[in-house]
């Protein structure tokens, strides 16, 4: 920047050093407009950041995992919940109720099973009941299990 | 209604024209250490950052363990430029512990802690422990592995000292463990104490310089010296250094994003190789080196202690340190700085190459 | 003479002597009765025998689970425990039935364990027919024949140190059963007489089952008498390897029973699941075994031109195609993740492609190109959300920079304009100090 700025001062000031008034409003101007310019970049992006994203809020601690009508008795939605799946199950008895989808054998995911009212994993045959616990095949321990509500047309899903 | 008449309104009121004069009248002197005198305007300023950035993440960020990490994620990648003020926040922060450091230490070297300038020492160093416990509260905020252990392993070590130890763990945790309750608590820390503790502190300081102007070097006292107007030469000369650390800032965050990690696991063991911020990394390597027991006492106790015993040191150097006539003291003091920065650089750089 | 209060001391020491004495005594008695073991005359005189061979079995019943129960020796041999003599412990006229012979162990052990009367005194749960579906496995129906050289009780479950199944020591435990039965089916001379082969032992610990008992402790995972059975062991029949296999792997199972191959497989006599995946060495599959390329095991029976050889060439496309949209999109997820921008979300998003992926490699079993379509499909899908996903970050990215780049012009442009007014006011500064001395 040294030598262009030595070039435009020696433009802008006068052999006796001062600064033709003309000259000197111009840079006023300029400087007046730049920084203006400058303090809208700076303020339009706060006020973007200030105005609400499409996706309102960071979805957590609670989910809303499906609408109500979208679900029939007797079957089973898989949704995400963070960063894990989660399985919401209408039983044949119009209930919700919410697990963790990750079978705790090997990790598969799970699915329900209208015929037999159970949650079932295809990879090995394991099977839990609709309290997550495991019932049959190799899957050690129950699934996780999560509070389900529902508010208006949305179910939704909270850890437990 | 013109200017002229506004002005005129104003001033009956709020006395202005009064400000106005004493501005006018603020001078900084000119010599070939004058930058140092940018380098406080420059904390400041970046400070200013900080609280306006800061103001805007509050709208999103969410306190608690279970969104806590996911609502900076949101932050980063729904909210519009959202990505650009969590940057500029994270960056400024470092660029303004950093500044404070040069600052602090072009303080000392140029002994503009003389009398009558002891209440702006101790007002200072205050703020530093205030700069450096926002670093580590904020650090806490985005609850991601990293932090999580940086904050288990900075408030454990904490712990180690005797006595007060275990209840200032206890204090800062919000209890035993590293959990939601400390990051609620590192979050009330952040946004509200320490910003208002900040500010009067700030104002203590700023009223200070002004009262006293601002000093000179010990070797140009009662000589001569070049001095410019305050207002407007050497706050437009401060306005560039602000524009250009902008520019930086805007650099740094599209250039730079900082990380977002991996959510905090309780469980999980810690990464590795987990090292603190750049500011705590010389204080971190230095434990790392003392042997286990020093006399009868643990090694790990007797670093923190000394630590702790030269932050005391630091708030007596304007009592201790006082004439410019001792020229031995003044030697001595120079010597212990030079050390001391000699130290913190070195053991910084050790501390990232390890 | 006492004082009243002194002959008030007396009798309460007496009266607490008293109750130290009977607590001391009942103590004693039950103590006592606790570790009161019937005696067993057999176990005193055997355990201080030289020969290993005779001491052995007194050793080895402290950790027998029918000792646990309260049994003894003479509860399975018979004879008079209480007797001190030789002759009088061993009476034949006091039941001593003294060592079976092989082809009688599984009724010496039968007596009591095919008595559901008896058996339900001592675990209600256990089931009475073991001895039965012994004499329905090859074990047993060589025994019948009077071969000896086969498995008794005794092979498997060991004598005088049984231990319950449960026990991680005991010969029968899951992850002992295989070298139990490795014990004589791993005998290359042992099998020969039988003319079986000897090498199922070596092939089952190359298998994935075998990883998943032995490494990663999965007791769900299989092992011999899982799929040959265990009292009634024999190797399944051709037409129902894919019963037992169906077991854990059921859906699978259930697709090849309505795949052309069952019929095919049956007529031809070729034993379902194990013609590709074998019956021991259960490796992990992988996509080459799908397919019309050499080293496919489709082609072993598969002609070019035949229904079978065009559906093996169509799957093994489909599986292709989604593996190579899924590597794409990963690769510029991890891209755009090195590059700084946050992705975790449509990385997270990928999962449903690799499920389907998954998916895929189980329908193949249907050996119906269509059938795999409808999950690949949805895959594909998915990996391409993941893919525009990748493009938008490093879009974004762009935009980022191109930003920063004209933002900068801008913010040196007006640094560049303050230093100019600076220089101005400060060189009018000195004009009019000038002015002033002048």
């Amino acid at each position: 920047m040294g030598d262009s700025t030595s070039d435009k001062t020696s433009r802008y000031f006068g052999s006796d050093g001062s600064t033709p008034p003309t000259r000197r409003r111009f840079l006023d101007y300029l400087l007046g407009s730049s920084a203006l310019a400058t303090l809208g970049a700076i303020v339009y992006p706060i006020f973007r950041f200030m105005s609400p994203p499409q996706v309102i809020e960071s979805t957590e601690s609670s989910v809303i995992a499906a609408k109500v009508a979208e679900i029939p008795v007797n079957s089973g939605k898989i949704f995400k919940f963070g960063n894990k799946p989660g399985i919401l199950i209408r039983t044949a008895s119009g209930e919700f109720k919410a697990f963790s989808a990750v079978c705790t054998h090997l990790e598969c995911i799970v699915q329900y099973r209208g015929d037999t009212k159970q949650i079932w994993c295809a990879c090995h045959n394991g099977q839990y009941n609709l309290n997550g616990k495991n019932i049959g095949g190799p899957p050690p321990r129950p699934l996780e299990e999560f509070k389900v509500n529902t508010r208006g047309d949305d179910v939704v899903v909270t850890k437990a | 209604m013109n200017i002229a008449a506004l002005t005129a309104w104003l001033d009956e009121r709020l006395s202005i024209s009064t400000l106005a004069a004493m501005a006018q009248k603020k001078e900084v002197p000119v010599h070939r250490h004058s930058i140092w005198y940018y380098f406080g305007g420059m904390t400041l300023f970046l400070f200013t950052v900080q609280v306006v950035t800061g103001i805007l993440l509050l709208l999103y960020y969410r306190p608690s363990a279970e969104n806590a990490f996911e609502s900076v994620q949101f932050i980063i990648t729904e909210v519009k430029f959202g990505w650009l003020i969590r940057s500029i926040h994270s960056w400024s922060a470092n660029l303004m512990v950093a500044t404070l450091f040069v600052h602090m230490f072009s303080v000392f070297f140029l002994r503009a802690y003389y009398p009558p300038r002891e209440i702006t020492w101790v007002s200072g160093v205050l703020l530093l422990f205030i700069v450096i416990c926002f670093g580590f509260s904020g650090y806490l905020l985005p609850w991601n592995k990293l932090a999580f252990f940086a904050t288990k392993v900075g408030t454990e070590i904490a712990g180690v000292i005797p006595i007060i130890g275990r209840p200032m763990l206890r204090f800062l945790r919000g209890g035993d463990d590293v959990t939601g309750a400390t990051l609620t608590r590192f979050f009330g820390f952040h946004v509200a104490v320490l910003p208002a503790t900040a500010t009067v502190l700030i104002g203590i300081h700023v009223l200070m310089v002004q009262l006293h102007g601002m000093s000179v070097p010990p070797d140009l006292i009662d000589k001569p010296v070049k001095k410019m107007k305050f207002v407007p030469n050497f706050l437009l000369r401060d306005l560039i250094g602000w524009i250009l650390a902008i520019g930086v800032l805007a650099a740094l965050a599209a250039l730079f994003p900082w990380e977002l990690g991996e959510k905090a696991d309780a469980f999980a063991p810690a990464p590795a190789g987990i090292k603190p911020e750049w500011y705590f990394l010389f204080m971190f390597q230095t434990l790392k080196y003392l042997p286990a027991k020093i006399w009868i006492i643990d090694g790990e106790v007797v670093g923190i202690m000394a630590f702790n015993l030269v932050a005391l040191l630091l708030f007596i150097v304007p009592f201790v340190d006082r004439s410019p006539q001792n020229k031995r003291r003044r030697l001595v003091f120079n010597l212990v700085g030079v050390v001391a920065l000699l130290f913190i650089v070195v053991m910084t750089i050790v501390g990232y190459v390890t | 003479m006492c004082t009243h209060r002194e002959m008030k001391a007396l009798r309460d020491v007496t009266s607490s002597v008293r109750c130290a004495i009977m607590a001391f005594l009942t103590l004693l008695l039950v103590f006592t009765l606790a570790s009161a073991q019937k005696k067993s005359s057999c176990i005193e005189c055997h355990a201080r025998l030289d020969d290993s061979k005779l001491s052995a079995p007194a050793k080895l019943f402290d950790n027998d689970i029918h000792r646990a129960r309260g049994l003894s020796c003479n509860d399975c041999h018979g004879g008079d425990p209480n007797s001190d003599t030789k002759e009088g412990a061993k009476d034949p006229s006091k039941g001593f039935l003294g060592k079976p012979k092989t082809v009688d162990i599984p009724a010496y052990c039968g007596k009591c364990h095919s008595d559901a009367n008896l058996m339900k005194r001592f675990n209600p749960s256990l089931r009475v027919d073991q001895e039965r579906e012994y004499y329905s496995s090859v074990h047993g129906k060589l025994l019948r024949g009077g071969e000896t050289k086969v498995a008794t009780c005794i092979s498997c479950h060991s004598v005088h140190g049984i231990r319950a199944i449960s026990d991680p020591l005991s010969s029968v435990y899951a992850s002992n059963v295989a070298e139990t039965c490795a014990t004589c089916h791993a005998s290359a001379d042992y099998m020969r007489s039988f003319g079986i082969p000897s090498d199922q032992y070596t092939k089952y610990k190359t298998s994935v089952h075998a990883a998943a008992l032995y490494e990663k402790q999965d007791l769900s995972a299989p092992t011999c008498n899982d799929c040959h059975g265990n009292h009634g062991a024999t190797p399944p029949g051709i037409a129902s390897v894919a019963n037992v296999c169906g077991q854990c792997h059921a859906r699978q199972a259930e697709l090849f029973q309505t795949s052309p191959h069952k019929a095919a497989f049956d007529q031809k006599q070729l034993g379902e699941c194990i013609t590709c995946h074998n019956n021991h060495a259960i490796a992990k599959p992988t996509d080459h075994w799908l397919g019309i390329n050499p080293g496919s095991l489709c082609i072993n029976c598969h002609k070019p031109g035949d229904k079978g050889f065009v559906a093996a060439g169509s799957m093994r496309s489909q599986i292709d195609d989604l593996i190579a949209s899924i590597g794409k999109s990963n690769d510029i997820l991890d891209q755009a993740e090195r590059a700084g921008m946050e992705v975790s979300r449509p990385k997270f998003e990928m999962k449903e492609a690799t499920d389907a992926l998954t998916h895929a490699r189980v329908l193949i079993h249907t050996s119906v190109t269509a059938e795999v379509d409808k999950v690949t499909a949805p895959g594909l899908a998915a990996a391409a959300k993941g893919y525009q996903a990748g493009l938008g970050a490093l879009s974004e990215r762009r935009f980022r920079r191109e930003g920063l780049a004209v933002s900068l012009v801008f913010i040196l442009f007006l640094a560049g304009l303050v230093y100019l007014k600076v220089r101005d006011i400060e060189r009018r500064q000195k004009q009019a100090a000038i002015a002033d001395e002048g």
